[in-house]
Order: structure tokens, then sequence, then C-alpha cells
């Protein structure tokens, strides 16, 4: 009875954890495999909009499912094997720590098709790709830069690697070009996702003097910290106007169903080159979500004008004169950084208040 | 000075859903029963204190309702436990899987939305205090309640008849089987109320601290509330302080950095919070009169049975 009882729960416990099913069609099976939950209402959340989307898109052709919260390293290998095994020839693998099992798994499957988001290995039939989130992050830094009166403008933080440093070095960019008496404090949180944490850190930017609160973090929390102290926020990864609608300006937002869906299209077609992929607002796998109501038409007109410069190539967010913040010249006049140099950023530009810790960029 | 009292009463602030979380596993332990599922548990309380609040428009509605999932849950754990005799850390672990699961099943659909929240109130003259109104009685309705609670879990455990037998059930069970106590039904009620109140520290965290549904919102939260539980020596107070410490740790450095002013690595800013456990579990380890009472139920973790006995 006991033992009964049990296993009973035990399998309930299994049906849980077995949703959602793959179905059984003859199409092109597609997979994707998540660091969080999609209801992170963040970076996950993103990248399954872009799942719905090539559903969406591709109707009967294809077939989709996903794997949630998938620890990075090698455990992943196995998730990824075993989905092969299943018949799904093209896997997504949508965190930077799943990179060498994602390679592993592209050598140990040569007729299956890989995609690793935001790291920097390819082979025959692995592609990585990511977007220049930091084109928007510039935008959204001339909006906080003219929306802030007392010159401090917030920025909770999360792991101090390349991908963060560059994103508040262009939004820090952004502000400094249409307010250069504002500087950006950075609080880092050593969390990717802990809303209690996040939210504490917004707060205490807010009492250090600042009124417009950024982040990169994937919870709307120090939006609502925003909010409840009558400041503004910008957000990160989607629009998350729905959770402070008095307080959101706009958000860096990521539309990874523009890759997806040329990536499918590419492998139906039988014309894909896998490769490296690293695109821009001009593609539109990043962009900025809809102003709120807030935001005053001169505001949205400069932002409109540097957008457009961003996708037509006239204007690059990194162009010098760029000094870090012991005032030593990083970029000449005239000059912009090498995509290499973006990828391995361990600097702030000179408006930035904060320290990186050692061994940033490592 | 200004910055101090913000970092205290942050330190309220943040230490209030371990404080739930913790003082909810002191009354379950108390009795001898062990539950590792704080983590689900929380999880349970944030998604239906969230559904309710957002459904029905009332918070406190949602808050009860948090609560009484809490208790449902702890109750199938103390079947599990208590009835069943499964392994406690087993079904502990198997509770946190299910709160998981279940809440992140339940909550797909209200991501995105913002429900009803607890908001600022600040308690006439007391927080006109200088310096302890700021900290204390500038928060929400739920921190003051655990103003009650603590002092009331103290009263009742330790100066209580109904305390005393579930201590001693916890403690010598079979001792207390012989006096006539039901220790079934007394490890059965603290169990579930421990999971009420555990529950209640989840629903902090979508009803006061934000006013929305995440999944795995709790972050882990679960977990250092059992670190704080030993911490705490089983004790409601040091459970308050040590919930207090570890949220004004984590304040302290995030205040440190947005001053601007410390030039600390936010590396050895950010061990601050282990390390100030550590310490003080060594001080109130090494002291006398400390280490005579501290120490686990002694039945803890282990599942009590009338026929084993001869």
């Amino acid at each position: 009875m006991r033992k009964a009882v049990f296993i009973l729960f035990l399998s309930v416990l299994l049906f849980l954890m077995l949703i959602p099913n793959p179905a059984y069609a003859k199409k092109l099976k597609v997979a994707f495999i998540y660091v969080g939950p999609i209801g992170d209402a963040g970076w996950t959340y993103a990248h399954n909009q872009g799942r719905l989307h090539i559903e969406k898109v591709f109707g009967d052709q294809i077939e989709t499912t996903y794997v949630e919260s998938v620890p990075e390293g090698m455990e992943a290998l196995q998730v990824i094997r075993s989905l092969v095994k299943k018949g799904y020839k093209v896997v997504f693998t949508t965190s930077f720590g799943y990179m060498d099992p994602t390679l592993m798994a592209a050598k140990e499957f040569p007729k299956a098709h890989f995609f690793h988001c935001s790291g920097y290995k390819t082979y025959k039939n692995m592609t990585a790709y990511f977007g220049r989130m930091y084109q928007p992050r510039f935008l959204t830094g001339i909006v906080a830069g003219m929306m802030t009166k007392s010159n401090i403008i917030g920025y909770v933080a999360a792991h101090p690697i390349p991908e963060v440093i560059r994103g508040i070095n262009a939004f820090a960019l952004g502000v400094k070009l249409v307010n250069p008496k504002a500087v950006v404090k950075v609080v880092w949180t050593h969390t990717w996702y802990d809303p209690a944490i996040e939210k504490e850190a917004a707060l205490s930017l807010l009492d250090a003097g600042a009124d417009v609160i950024a982040q990169h973090q994937d919870s709307p929390a120090p939006q609502q910290a925003a909010q409840e102290r009558g400041a503004y926020g910008i957000g990160y990864n989607s629009d998350m106007s729905a959770f402070a609608p008095k307080a959101h300006l706009t958000a860096p937002v990521w539309n990874w169903g523009v890759f997806y869906e040329y990536a499918i299209r590419g492998i139906l077609d039988g014309t894909y080159k896998h490769g490296n992929y690293w695109w821009g607002m001009k593609e539109g796998i990043v962009d900025i979500a809809p102003f709120g109501p807030m935001v005053p038409d001169n505001v949205k007109k400069i932002v409109n004008v540097f957008k457009e410069a961003i996708i037509d190539g006239t204007f690059d967010p990194f162009e010098g004169p760029i000094y870090d913040q012991e005032g030593k010249l990083r970029v000449k006049a005239g000059e912009k950084l090498s995509d290499e140099a973006l990828l391995s950023m361990d600097w702030f530009v000179d408006n930035v208040e904060g320290t990186i810790p050692k061994g940033a960029g490592e | 000075m200004e910055m101090i009292l913000k970092v205290l009463s942050a330190a309220v602030r943040s230490g209030t859903p371990l404080l739930f979380a913790t003082l909810g596993e002191i009354i379950t332990e108390r009795s001898g029963v062990m539950n590792l599922g704080l983590e689900g548990l929380m999880l349970i309380g944030a998604i239906t204190g969230f559904m309710v609040s957002y459904n029905t428009k009332n918070v406190y509605l949602g808050f009860i309702a948090a609560m009484i999932a809490g208790a449902i849950f702890a109750l199938l754990h103390a079947f599990m436990v208590i009835t069943l005799r499964v392994n406690q850390v087993v079904s502990g672990l198997a509770l946190t899987m299910l709160g998981t699961g279940i809440s992140g099943m339940l909550g797909r659909s209200y991501i995105g939305q913002v429900a009803p929240k607890f908001s600022e109130m600040r308690i006439p003259i007391l927080s006109d205090i200088p310096g302890i109104g700021e900290i204390f009685f500038s928060h929400d309705i739920l921190v003051y309640l655990t103003y009650i609670l603590v002092p009331l879990t103290f009263f009742i455990l330790f100066k209580t008849k109904p305390g005393m037998i579930l201590r001693a059930v916890g403690e010598e069970p079979s001792a207390a089987d012989s006096r006539g106590i039901n220790v079934y039904l007394v490890r059965y009620i603290a169990t579930t109320i421990g999971g009420a109140i555990t529950s209640a520290g989840g629903a902090y965290l979508s009803l006061a601290y934000t006013s929305m549904w995440i999944e795995n919102m709790s972050a882990g939260r679960g977990w250092i509330a059992i670190a704080l539980v030993i911490f705490s020596a089983w004790e409601p107070f040091k459970a308050m302080i040590g919930s207090y410490l570890f949220g004004g740790m984590m304040a302290t450095q995030l205040r440190l950095q947005a001053g601007g002013k410390v030039n600390i690595s936010a590396n050895i800013l950010m061990m601050l919070p282990y390390i100030a456990t550590l310490v003080a579990m060594v001080i109130f380890s090494s002291s006398e009169k400390f280490r005579k009472r501290i120490g686990a139920p002694t039945a803890l973790g282990i599942p009590y049975s009338r026929e084993e006995k001869t």
C-alpha cells in the first residue's frame, strides 16, 4: 500500500515533467533548448516567442518542441542526443554554456543542424548566432539621457561579462550623446534572475538619486521598483510595459523569430549556410519596444534619426572618440571598434560610475 | 546616517520572505518532521497568492489562499512521511519538484499580468519614531504580521502546553506517546501549519515585493531558509535575526555599489552574507550558554511508528 501510493506519486511527478510531449508526424522537426523556464518573462520567454513565430510562419511544414531549464554543461549533451534520436534534425541551444555540448553533438550527428546562441564556435553543421543588442541599448540610452532630471541613471546589471559591459557602454554613450552631464551608476547583482535582489538593487540606485532605471536582468522587478518610486524604467528582453505601465519608457528587445525564420527557410530550401551570424537592427533581430505615453515627441524623433542611421550603416554606437573611466582614449575619432574588441570588452566608458570586478571578461 | 537607515529598512524587507519560510520550518521541525520542500511550498504560495489576487482583485484573499494552498501541499508531505513513513528527505525534495512544476504550469497564463499588491502602510505614531520608525514601521502589512507571528510562535512553543507537547513529540516521541499524546496528529498539525507559514513567504514575493508572477521567482530562498533554521537553533527570535542579517548583507552590498564611493570588489561584497552567517554561527556555538541550547530536535527526520516499539 505504502509503496503503491509512493509509486503513484512518483509517476504523477514524472508525467508532469514530461509535458510538453513531442507529437509524431513527418515534418521538419525543430527543437529548442532553454536555460530557464519559458515563464521567466525575460531571456527564455523571448526565445520561445521566436519558436512560436516560426510555428506560425511555417505551419504544417515543421513541428517544434522545447526543453526548459536545462543545466549548462555536459548534461545538455544528453538532452541534445535524445532529441536528435527522436528525429529532431534542427536543434537550437539558447545559452552560452551549451556551446561545447552543441559542438560535440554537431560532430556526432553530421546530418543534423545545430544553432548555438551567444557563443563563437562553429562547425560545418553548426551556426553561432547572436544579436547586436548594443545598438538598441544605445538608443534607449538616448531616451534615458533626455528623460532624467537628476542626471543620475541607474543600471541594474547581472554579471560582469563582455556582453553586459558592452550593453552598459552602449547605453552610456547614448546617454552622453544627449546629456553629457548625466552619469550611469552600475550595480551588479551577480545573478541573471532573482526578482527580489533585482528589485533591491534598483531601490538602492533610486536611493542614490537615480530617476531612470535600466537593466540587464531577466525579470521585470527593477521596472516595478522604478514605478513604485515614481521614477522611469527601461526594460530588457521583451516589452515589459505591462509590468510597470507608468514607468516603462521603452526597452531593447530581442526578435529571435527573425533569425529562426531565416534559418528554417534556408534549411527547408536546402540553401542554408552555417557560420557566424551576428545580426543587428538592420536584420531586425534586435529592436526597441514601443515608447511609453510619457516619452515626448522630440525624444522619439532623435531616437528615430539614430535608428535609421544605425540601420543603413551610416552610424555606429562605438564610433570614436571614446574615453574610458581613467580618461584613456580607447577609440580614436573617426574609427570604430572592431567586433573582436566588442566581444572582449572589459572597460567602462567615462560617464559610467561603478567598477568591473576583477576577472571579468575571462 | 540616511543610508544606514535605508540599508536596515531594506534588510527587514528582504529578510521577511526568508523569515516566513524559516518560521514555518521551525514549527515543522520542532515536531520532528523535516520538510526540505520549502522552495516548492514558497512557489506554490507565490502562484496561488497571485492567481487569487489577480482574479478577485483582493490581495488579502490572495494571501489567505496562498497559506491554504501551502497547508494542503504540506499535508501531502505529512501523509507521505508520517503515515507512509517515506524517507523525509526524498519526500521533501519531491515536494520541491512538484511545487516548481505545478506553479510553472499554473502560472503560464499569468505571465505578463499585474495583480493588486500590498502597498506600503506606515503605522501612525510608530513610524514617526526617528530611526526605528523608518527601519521597522514603514513597510507593508505582511512585515508587521511577522512582528506578531515571531513572538506568538515563541510564546506557543515555549510557554504553553500545546507547544510543550509539540516539542516533546520532536524530542521523545515514544515518551510522549506513552503519556497518551497522539504523535501522528501533532506532527500532522505542525507540518500543515508550518507549510502554510512557509507559503506565506512565497506570497510575500508575488504580492508585496513585486506584483507579478514569474517562474521560479523564489530563486533559492527556500534553501537559504533551511540553513537559517539551523543558524537560528530552531528558535523564532534568532530566525528573525538571521533573516534580517541575510537580507541586510545583501542590501548593504548593493547599496555600497550604488553609493559608488567604496572600491571593494563586488565579489567580496557578494560573499558578505555568507561570511556573516558563518561568523554568527561560530559566535553562537562557541558560547557555552548557546551551545547547550543549540541542536536539532532529537527525533528530527525519524519516522515514528507505534508498532516498532516493544
